[in-house]
């Protein structure tokens, strides 16, 4: 059973049109609801009961999020999408901008009317331009079919939505790093609390949900929360894009349902290439520890099988390494990247990010010192938990996954000046 | 939750009240429980990007920032338990690893909050090997000195740039490692409240440009002082070595100026070292100066005094600075009373004397109140150069939603959204009338008038709020018709139900009218003392070409007389022109004595120093006078005993802004042809400022000029650049034309005070421009 | 003092906004403005400082910051802020063509460093540098969001996947001079 939410037109023809939407019976959960005046308590209950959870990392359940807005607070409210797809290994969200971006809308919209919304925005990275393009082209198509505007339906709701195109800062993925740059800032971070569904655009209450779980409201909501938990396992609802990259032989994205064996996604995508035997798999993006391949092939994909094996199935990123890779190389990589996209803001992960990778990279180049990685181990426990976002924990995880699973490959690059494999 | 609501919360084992969602940073700040910290700043939106506050409360994994933590019943806090002590300590790890080692050579040494609690939660040795960041030098004006090598990034300074001083300057450009806190081009800081960025930079990134490598943190012996310019009497700490003030820091007074000061009075310090300090007296022998001894310079002006008064002490006249202190004008006065004269007046910048002159105006209202306004009407105010702490509080009402209107003749440029009323002078009359005509008040000077939807607004927006005031600023009482607005002003608060203000242009100018130094019956106004020749005169810390109304017509005045004595801190040309004697009296920091404010504190400082060279205190001058003119009642032995001595004449008497309006209605300045706008820019308010050399070099030392707008060069066919001549009645200058759009038609702008200026006409008179 | 959020807008709107842009810049920027609270007209200087920079050659330069600032009625350093923060503002000239290149995990191990090195032979610039004959502009680049086509590089607005040799010596041929 596989695409069923969000890659359910992946069988049309130029899927991403309003004519093909429609042909599939797009926007009719929308009017259904608006011309029925649908309380939007019963939406929420809905979402709630398909146990949806945030498809963009954190994996926080989404209608437990859109319950903490006051639907009667006065003043706007906002809904923003977050389609600042830039977690390593993630590659889902342009595809659903690609191919189903009036799903995207038409949930949106059922937000916007569930939390008492009447303007949204999706935040697209902007790298992104050729999907933003495609987003664009399909509001347009909205707005002219009166699925977008002032009296939707003539049920006297309104909403209107827009992109707002990001310009390359990972940071901005980070919910309200997202909003401060929406508010024409640096994307940093806010404290919180406040969260922002009290706080949050513009200073009104705002729900922020990952480009996927939009996306999969329209479905939800017209097979019932139910039939979409149901396709899951327990706490693991419905089922998920997978991006799925590495050494393999046919990289993708794959909907699959939360609780499938990664061999059998490994399977999907082709398995290993030719000669290559897997070494390891970051199961979630690169923000997640890294497991051995052993490991990985006997686990399931869902929160709690890979949370168990001590990693996170966060944004549903798979990078499979084979054996040819060399696992300083690989952190000494990742940890440039969280050293160069830390918003400087806060000091544990602005200075150390910096000092991580310079140990990392000292060890690569064969300048690594015995108390090193004593001094990573050490570095990681004083930035996890202690920045103002989740960059921080996401910067120091990655370490202390590898220096759990291949210290081995650590001590001999420090002791040899060269690499264990190759 | 209500707001208001108490809970208890437990830090350390002890108990603690607050109100509910109060910050717990506050909570333990105020039970004196210490929780270190760089980003977090009373006054400031809270960041909690520093993390050094990190601490543990139970049932909550992860340390927490206490600066962004809000208390709740029942929580549990440990402050310096291992979890939290490991997290401050992590994070001070991270702190100094990019942070240069170089507190020998950094201003901050000694005094600094990252050494302080590197002291307390640092390691001693580094585990960091690799090189550390180092950041460019730049250059951000004349007052502050930067090094950004030693930055880290709690923000203070942008959120002070932002919040307090109401114009971004500093930002935080780049991001991540590469973050840099600076103005990202080359440009200086010019807030006039820049200075307190370095106050709020806990390392050594923003220090004192003047004070830069001068003296060390733990030389310096602190002496409480009172700020001398205008009328908010900031509380200062001056930092004193081997008799010099080295540096000035704010004191806190919440109910003064909570916990900032202004540029001018940071800096103003320098003016006390400057070259024209005059350290010795200095009598006139033929057309030559020379330095005498103290005693050959008091019986010459004791003689001199003795000689022009004749018979009659109605041929003396006493013209005292309002930044000179309650009790050198008290003795002043007092001397000038004891020989008979009630020629006594302070109020230099004045030209309009109708209304009565027995009043001694003040603000009317405490000053925090001003922040608690719902609208305001100030008229003929600059208060954001003028009076630069009380035009903090107005911002915050502003910022809060007030209604603040500026009746001015150019439109002032301000840090928050006002409406302004900008008219040329001979029509700020008019403008006012409306916003009294929108009010319902009748009287000839409203009749005739046009109301405008704008006028109807600000009257609406006085009326309506819960708390209003009406203003009255430097250049409404420089105005010709000063009278005239005073009493539309009054008219126009009792109306409205606002308190009627007055934002006092001096430091003393409050006290200067408590202590008797106001013409008595019969006596000579400032204007009339300048404008008829008396046969002696006695200036005190006056420069009469810089601090008087119309200082050509003043200067002429004073070279008529018989016989001028002044005390002064400085050497002065304009003085010396005219002058016969001249006593070198202490200056600012250099005496003890008392100012009172615009809010009526009577706030009392002793001398910090000695004064410079052979100056003495002027009240021990005077006194000495009192004494060689054989008046009685000039025995003080202290300044404090000056002080109570006028404290029992005065009696229960307060401030008060009750003047009683001469009936007179008579438009004196009339409207055809050009008028000047002779403001007094804010670093040439009065000779110490004048003096302060980084000061001078800012962005607000203006140039003297002639300021007009595009359409009135053209009519002139005067182009920037281009000199013009100015002609007054009495006076005339040729200054350089700057086009300036915020100026009216019908007027044009040439600030008063500067060099060049000395031999104009009246501030706000009639005016032609010719192209010289 | 809790946490603060209003426009950093300055006081004074700047007048005489048409002088700032051509009209096209200018057309293309309200569209911008126009999606957001008309109080926070700053929400659009990302909008604005990627079309200003895209009109001008592909880099930004101080001047045109200050004119952007002008034109949203923001203080000229909140838009350096920006400016300097996001990683697509160019502040050095760049060339006609900027390759930019992932160097990521799922780029490098399936290639990427063998990719910028022929790239770097091929135009002889190094990564940072431009061509000498101002074409082309190389850049590394995080994780652009196509891991299934690694390895990648995005060249203007488009992006180019599974990436050879002989395929970037066909795109590059293939793109205007």
């Amino acid at each position: 059973m596989a695409n069923e939410v969000c890659f359910r037109n992946m069988d049309q023809d130029r899927p991403w049109l309003l004519e093909q939407y429609r042909a599939r019976g797009g926007y009719e959960m929308l009017s259904r609801i608006l011309k029925e005046k649908m309380p939007p308590e019963k939406i929420i209950d809905e979402v709630k009961a398909s146990g949806l959870r945030g498809r963009g990392g954190a994996g926080f359940p989404t209608g437990l999020k859109w319950s903490f807005i006051n639907r009667n607070a006065p003043g706007h409210k906002y809904v923003v999408c977050n389609s600042d797809e830039g977690e390593p290994g993630t590659f889902k969200d342009r595809d659903i901008l690609r191919y189903n971006p009036h799903q995207l809308i038409e949930g949106m919209v059922i937000a916007g009317y569930a939390i008492g919304a009447t303007c949204g925005y999706n935040y697209i990275r902007g790298e992104f331009w050729e999907p933003y393009e495609r987003f664009e082209a399909a509001l347009e198509e909205a707005r002219s079919a009166g699925f977008l505007g002032n009296d939707l339906f003539g049920s006297g709701f309104d909403f209107q939505l827009h992109s707002h195109l990001g310009a390359g800062a990972y940071i901005c993925g980070e919910e309200t790093a997202l909003l401060e740059s929406i508010e024409g800032k640096k994307g940093q971070p806010r404290y919180k609390p406040p969260f922002p569904a009290h706080f949050g655009l513009y200073g009104c209450p705002t729900i922020i949900n990952n480009t996927e779980s939009l996306a999969s409201i329209p479905v939800i909501l017209e097979k019932g929360g139910a039939w979409f938990k149901g396709l899951g396992v327990e706490n693991s609802g419905g089922s998920k894009l997978f991006s799925i990259s590495g050494n393999i032989k046919n990289p993708g994205v794959f909907e699959i349902p939360l609780g499938t064996p990664f061999s059998e996604l490994l399977e999907m995508a082709g398995g290993m290439k030719e000669g290559s035997r897997i070494k390891a798999v970051i199961p979630g993006g690169s923000s997640a520890p890294i497991l051995p391949g052993d490991v990985m092939m006997d686990l399931t994909m869902d929160y709690d099988a890979i949370a168990k094996a001590g990693s996170m199935l966060g944004s549903g990123a798979v990078i499979v390494l084979d054996d040819s890779n060399c696992m300083v190389k690989v952190l000494e990589r990742m940890s440039y990247f969280y050293h160069e996209e830390s918003c400087g803001q806060c000091t544990p992960c602005r200075e150390g990010t910096g000092w991580l990778y310079r140990v990392v990279n000292r060890i690569e180049t064969g300048r690594g010192r015995p108390e090193d990685l004593d001094l990573l181990d050490d570095m990681t426990v004083k930035i996890a938990g202690r920045t103002i976002c989740a960059l921080g924990d996401a910067a120091a995880m990655p370490v202390q996954g590898m220096l759990k699973h291949f210290r081995d490959e650590f001590e001999y690059h420090i002791e040899h000046k060269r690499c264990l494999v190759g | 939750m209500s707001d208001d609501q108490m809970v208890t919360v437990e830090v350390d084992g002890r108990q603690l009240k607050a109100k509910a969602g109060t910050l717990l940073i506050e909570v333990t700040d105020a039970a004196g429980i210490n929780i270190p910290r760089f980003c977090y700043h009373k006054k400031l939106s809270v960041s909690a990007n520093c993390r050094m506050c990190l601490v543990e409360v139970a049932k909550v994994p992860k340390p927490l920032p206490a600066c962004a933590t809000p208390v709740n019943e029942g929580m549990q806090v440990f402050t310096r338990s291992p979890l939290a002590l490991a997290a401050q300590k992590g994070t001070m790890e991270f702190l100094l690893i990019n942070h240069p080692l170089d507190c020998p050579i950094c201003d901050q040494g000694g005094e600094c909050e990252l050494q302080d609690v590197a002291l307390g939660y640092g390691n001693d040795s580094s585990r960091f090997v690799e090189g550390k960041r180092v950041v460019p030098e730049r250059d951000i004006g004349p007052l502050i000195a930067t090094d950004f090598t030693r930055c880290i990034h709690c923000t203070r300074c942008v959120r002070f740039g932002a919040e307090i001083a109401g114009v971004r300057e500093l930002g935080a450009t780049g991001r991540g490692e590469h973050m840099e806190i600076g103005t990202y081009i080359e440009k200086s800081v010019d807030s006039e409240l820049s200075g307190n960025i370095i106050d709020v930079c806990p390392v050594g990134s923003l220090t004192s440009k003047p004070y830069l490598y001068s003296a060390r943190a733990w030389e310096l012996v602190q002496r409480e002082a009172v700020a001398a310019h205008d009328s908010v009497g900031s509380n200062l700490n001056l930092h004193v070595r081997r008799n010099r003030v080295m540096r000035v820091h704010p004191r806190d007074n919440e109910a003064v100026n909570e916990c900032w000061i202004s540029d001018r009075d940071r800096f103003s310090y320098e003016g006390l070292y400057s070259g024209e300090r005059l350290l010795r007296p200095l009598l006139k022998k033929g057309n030559e100066w020379q330095e005498v001894e103290w005693q050959d310079a008091l019986e010459a002006v004791a003689q001199g005094l003795k000689r022009a008064r004749g018979t009659s002490g109605n041929r003396l006249g006493a013209l005292l600075s309002g930044n000179s202190t309650l009790e050198e004008l008290y003795l002043a006065q007092k001397l000038m009373r004891g020989l008979g004269s009630e020629n006594i007046d302070y109020r230099l910048r004045q030209s309009d004397f109708r209304s009565t002159s027995a009043t001694a105006p003040w603000l009317g209202q405490p000053i925090a109140a001003l922040e608690a306004l719902g609208a305001a009407l100030l008229i003929g105010s600059n208060i954001r150069k003028d009076q630069p702490m009380l035009a903090h509080r107005v911002r915050k009402a502003a910022l809060e939603g007030a209604e603040v209107t500026f009746l001015n003749p150019f439109e002032v440029d301000l840090n928050y959204r006002a409406r302004h009323l900008v008219a040329a002078p001979s029509a700020m009359l008019g403008e006012l009338a409306a916003v009294a005509k929108a009010l319902g008040i009748k009287g000839k000077l409203v009749n005739g008038v046009e109301v405008s939807d704008a006028h109807k607004a600000v009257a609406e927006s006085l009326k309506s709020a819960e708390r209003s005031t009406v203003l009255l600023g430097n250049m409404a009482t420089a105005h010709p018709d000063f009278s005239l607005l005073r009493s539309l002003a009054s008219d126009i608060a009792e109306a409205s139900g606002s308190i009627l203000g007055f934002l006092p242009e001096s430091a003393n100018s409050v006290g200067a009218a408590l202590s008797g130094a106001l013409p008595g019956d019969g006596g000579s106004n400032a204007g009339e003392m300048l404008g008829n020749v008396h046969k002696g005169y006695l200036l005190l810390g006056v420069e009469p070409t810089k601090d008087s109304w119309n200082p050509a017509k003043a200067q002429a005045t004073l070279q008529q007389a018989e016989f001028v004595v002044a005390l002064n801190a400085f050497r002065d040309q304009g003085l010396e022109q005219v002058a016969d004697v001249i006593l070198p009296i202490a200056g600012y920091a250099e005496t003890s004595g008392t100012f009172v404010n615009a809010q009526g504190d009577w706030q009392s400082f002793g001398g910090a120093v000695a004064p410079a060279g052979e100056a003495r205190p002027a009240w021990k001058i005077l006194r000495v006078l009192g004494n060689l003119l054989d008046l009685s009642g000039f025995d003080q032995v202290s300044s404090e005993e000056v002080l109570a001595e006028l404290k029992a004449t005065l009696g229960e008497r307060k401030p008060d802004n009750g003047g009683v309006a001469s009936g007179e209605e008579e438009i004196r300045l009339n409207g055809n042809g050009l008028v000047r706008v002779g403001d007094v820019p804010i670093y040439a308010a009065d000779p110490l400022v004048r003096r302060a050399e980084s000061l001078q070099r800012t962005k607000d030392a203006m140039a003297a000029g002639i300021y007009i707008n595009a359409e009135t060069a053209k009519t002139l066919g005067l182009a920037p650049g281009d000199f013009a001549t100015a002609l007054q009645e009495e006076g005339r200058s040729k200054l350089p034309v700057f086009i300036d759009a915020t100026i009216p038609a019908g007027c044009a702008r040439i600030p008063a005070a500067l060099a060049g200026t000395e031999t104009l006409g009246g501030q706000i008179d009639n005016l032609t421009l010719e192209k010289a | 003092m809790g946490f603060k959020n209003i426009p950093m807008s300055t006081v004074k709107p700047s007048e005489n906004k048409q002088a700032l842009f051509n009209a096209k810049i200018r057309a293309e920027i309200d569209k911008w403005i126009a999606k957001y609270p008309p109080e926070w007209r700053q929400s659009a200087v990302m909008g604005a400082l990627m079309i200003v920079q895209r009109e001008h050659g592909g880099s930004l330069t101080p001047e045109l910051m200050d004119n952007v600032a002008a034109y949203l009625d923001m203080a000229p350093i909140a838009v350096y802020e920006v400016g300097s923060f996001y990683s697509m503002y160019e502040h050095k000239p760049v060339g006609r063509h900027k390759i930019c290149v992932c160097t990521n995990v799922s780029c490098m191990i399936n290639g990427a460093d063998q990719i910028v090195e022929y790239l770097e032979q091929k135009l002889n610039a190094r990564l940072g540098g431009t061509s000498a004959d101002g074409k082309y502009t190389l850049k590394e680049v995080e994780c652009l969001g196509a891991c299934g086509g690694a390895p990648m590089f995005q060249i203007g607005e488009k992006y180019y996947e599974n990436l050879t040799p002989e395929l970037i010596d066909s795109i590059l041929d293939g793109l205007e001079e």
